[in-house]
């Protein structure tokens, strides 16, 4: 398939890993312990497993699976303030597919459909807008998630509501940002990541200052990275090559989509609509401050916040969850306490659990380390013979 | 098989909608079961219109020596998709869970739960649509049953149907009999369905272009038994998809089996789809692909067989069976790693970004 196959060369990827086995001599701390590199977008990690290309990479490295997931680490607090806000009479609430099943302290919103509320998935605020105008009756409420990646599109979409005064249209507005997340884990004292693969469609909003700061004052290198399994590999290449001369720097593997100073028009709507919110609550992580943004006094009329009593209760995470820790790539996501045994997809207690781009869902449900492990070195595993077909 | 007396078949008034009236068992009830249903299904064990099939004994024994019996029932919307609909779904469902097993599939039952407002004309395609399908199984629909609810107490249309087939000596598919070396055969592109129900709810803004894989099975089981009787296990990966059969294979028989990627035949619409999405097109569904597990010596000639036949022309062999690691399988993606594939959890729900 054209633009798609390009990306997913195994010849190609055969060498990126030769080459990075063969500059890793030339890393000092590779001598000494795993090396640590951090994708921070759940977008990546899902490749990563989708792929499996974490078996790929020598042993030498390790990547540690980010808070990059949206989904994940939306505190269960934030769920119940959805489900309250969904099961109000007369409400349609409209939100992405994956934010369905993410469990509340009572429910999730797969529940509450089932218990009658109105939830439907859309696959853009602009479906939910749609339905706002169809259901002039009906007040319709967005589930606005995720980083700076789907700020723009709620951005775009509260303006065009304003334009047509639609009325019975608001957002709740969960959306946060990448870089006060990625300096709170930088600025963690049992912090020990090597460097950063760089989310390429955050990036491709904000561009590649603001990353700069991590190179220049925690001097750990920077790769933006896209989303295709080469381009996680050539990511992990250029930090490899980075740390192999002694360079520290933000490096863009995804110029085909990044530009240097991101793109202007979703910028100018999401400063147009949004502010920062003083501090956001992460699942996982705790508070964090200036991590999340809400929206502007001047479209309060489309902030579900303001527009209907929302109970904005903080649920405290479970104890025994260790999300914090394996966020942090202080221990491995099976490593965790109850992985596994009282923490499942079916049944996720922790924010890593809970979608299919958690880092730890994504090894429960990929791979048995044990034995995913062991090939690790014997990269040719088992390979069957199709016959002549 | 004698055709009901002409004069009396009447095409629905245009317009014309499911009442409870339909439901009541009076005379609205047996004028639609006469002119909707016995009418266009065209049996003579419908036409007598009692409460019962009576099937003779010896139509069973010339055949095989077991019977097998299944039972599915069918709430899809849309009602009418790209490839198919309910009233072929319904049969081929049906149809196709018997084949698997090695039966014979030969009598249908069709129970309809009609909605209040339900238009009868749809109605009507609705159940040719489950006259052709039979007709291209070589199944008859021999006893029915339609039940009427208030609007809004079901969606349009529900649809159960339960088959009888029978099972020839010495053919016994089952998931235990699956052992190290069998190789892993599918009959064609998979997803196929999931992908054009997605599309056909017109939620995504697509173009409308996957077509359903809704067909019986029943005529390529027959050639493959037939090339091997052997055959170790069968199962038409239908909710759940591929990925769901390989799983449940795995687990049955203690084993692992390996897939290759690259070997999965996949229709590049529906790879669009899932890439759009961020979907696995193995945990989609199918309504006309198989999986089967066949002895290695045998898997040529099976693989031959079916290409040659209408319903299994891309078939391909794309896995092999391994001892370890027990109840596991392993799929070596197209970008030379691999990964586990386990059960899902709930469905595939598309990803935010």
């Amino acid at each position: 398939m054209k633009y798609v196959d390009e990306f997913r060369d195994p010849a190609i990827a055969r060498q990126l890993i030769r080459e990075i086995r063969e500059s890793l001599p030339r890393i000092d701390v590779a001598r000494q312990r795993p090396l640590q590199l951090m994708e921070f977008c759940g977008g990546h990690t899902h490749t990563i497993f989708r792929y499996g290309i974490e078996q790929m990479l020598p042993g030498a490295i390790e990547l540690v699976h980010g808070p990059g997931c949206p989904v994940c680490v939306l505190p269960m607090g934030r769920v119940d303030d959805c489900v309250a806000l969904a099961e109000r009479p007369g409400v349609i609430f409209t939100t992405f597919g994956d934010a369905m099943r993410v469990p509340g302290s009572k429910k999730s919103l797969l529940q509450a459909r089932a218990d009658g509320a109105d939830v439907r998935m859309v696959y853009s605020p602009m479906d939910a807008l749609g339905l706002a105008r169809d259901n002039p009756d009906r007040q319709v409420i967005f589930f606005a998630l995720g980083f700076e990646t789907t700020m723009p599109s709620t951005a775009l979409t509260v303006l065009a509501a304003e334009r047509e005064d639609i009325e019975n249209f608001s957002i709740f507005c969960n959306h946060i940002t990448t870089v006060p997340t990625i300096k709170a884990i930088l600025d963690s004292p049992d912090m020990q990541l090597d460097g950063f693969v760089a989310p390429g469609h955050v990036s491709m909003v904000v561009g590649e200052r603001p990353f700069q700061f991590i190179a220049k004052d925690y001097g750990k290198p920077i790769v933006i990275s896209g989303f295709e399994p080469l381009d996680i590999l050539q990511g992990v290449w250029m930090l490899v090559k980075q740390l192999a001369d002694k360079r520290c720097e933000v490096e863009n593997q995804y110029a085909r989509v990044v530009r240097p100073a991101g793109n202007s028009a979703g910028l100018d709507a999401i400063h147009r609509v949004y502010e920062l919110r003083e501090f956001f609550e992460w699942r996982g992580l705790g508070s964090i401050d200036h991590s999340g943004v809400r929206i502007r006094d001047a479209y309060a009329r489309f902030d579900a916040e303001r527009k209907f009593s929302v109970p904005n209760l903080r649920i405290a995470d479970p104890r025994a969850c260790q999300c914090g820790e394996v966020l942090k790539g202080v221990i491995r996501p099976w490593q965790c306490k109850v992985f596994g045994g009282a923490c499942t997809p079916e049944t996720p207690m922790g924010a890593l659990m809970v979608s299919s781009e958690g880092a730890c869902a994504a090894y429960y449900n990929f791979g048995n380390l044990d034995e995913l492990l062991q090939r690790r070195d014997s990269p040719d595993g088992v390979r069957f013979d199709r016959g002549s077909t | 098989m004698s055709r009901p007396d002409a004069t009396r078949l009447r095409a629905a008034k245009p317009g014309a909608r499911i009442t409870l009236a339909h439901g009541s068992g009076g005379k609205a009830m047996r004028d639609l079961v006469e002119n909707v249903l016995v009418s266009h299904l065209v049996d003579p064990e419908l036409s007598r219109m009692d409460d019962q099939a009576r099937l003779d004994l010896a139509e069973f024994t010339a055949r095989g020596d077991r019977l097998a019996m299944t039972t599915d029932s069918f709430v899809v919307d849309p009602l009418f998709f790209r490839g198919g609909d309910i009233g072929k779904l319904a049969v081929c469902g049906t149809v196709n869970d018997l084949a698997v097993g090695g039966a014979t599939p030969l009598f249908l039952t069709c129970s309809l739960i009609l909605e209040e407002g339900l238009e009868i004309a749809l109605l009507e395609s609705v159940v040719a649509s489950i006259r052709d399908t039979a007709t291209t199984a070589g199944v008859r629909v021999v006893t029915g049953d339609t039940k009427v609810v208030a609007r809004g107490q079901a969606d349009k249309l529900f649809i159960n149907t339960a088959g009888v087939g029978v099972i020839a000596p010495g053919v016994d598919p089952r998931a235990k009999r699956i052992r190290a070396g069998d190789r892993v055969i599918v009959n064609g592109p998979v997803g196929d369905h999931g992908a054009a129900i997605a599309d056909a709810r017109g939620e995504l803004g697509t173009e409308h272009d996957i077509a359903s894989d809704c067909r019986p099975l029943n005529h390529l089981v027959d050639v493959m038994l037939k090339t091997c009787s052997d055959i170790r296990a069968m199962r038409d990966a239908t909710r759940g998809g591929v990925a769901t059969v390989l799983g449940e294979f795995a687990e049955s028989a203690g084993a692992c089996i390996r897939i290759d990627e690259a070997a999965v035949p996949l229709r590049d619409n529906v790879r669009g789809l899932c890439e759009l999405l961020g979907l696995d097109p193995l945990y989609l569904a199918n309504e006309g692909t198989l999986v089967a597990v066949v002895p290695p010596d045998a898997a040529q000639a099976v693989l031959a067989a079916m290409r040659r036949h209408e319903d299994g022309r891309e078939s391909a062999i794309v896995g092999e069976v391994f001892d370890a690691p027990r109840g596991r399988v392993i799929l070596e993606t197209r970008f030379g790693g691999e990964r586990i594939v386990d059960r899902l959890v709930g469905e595939q729900l598309p990803r935010i970004c």
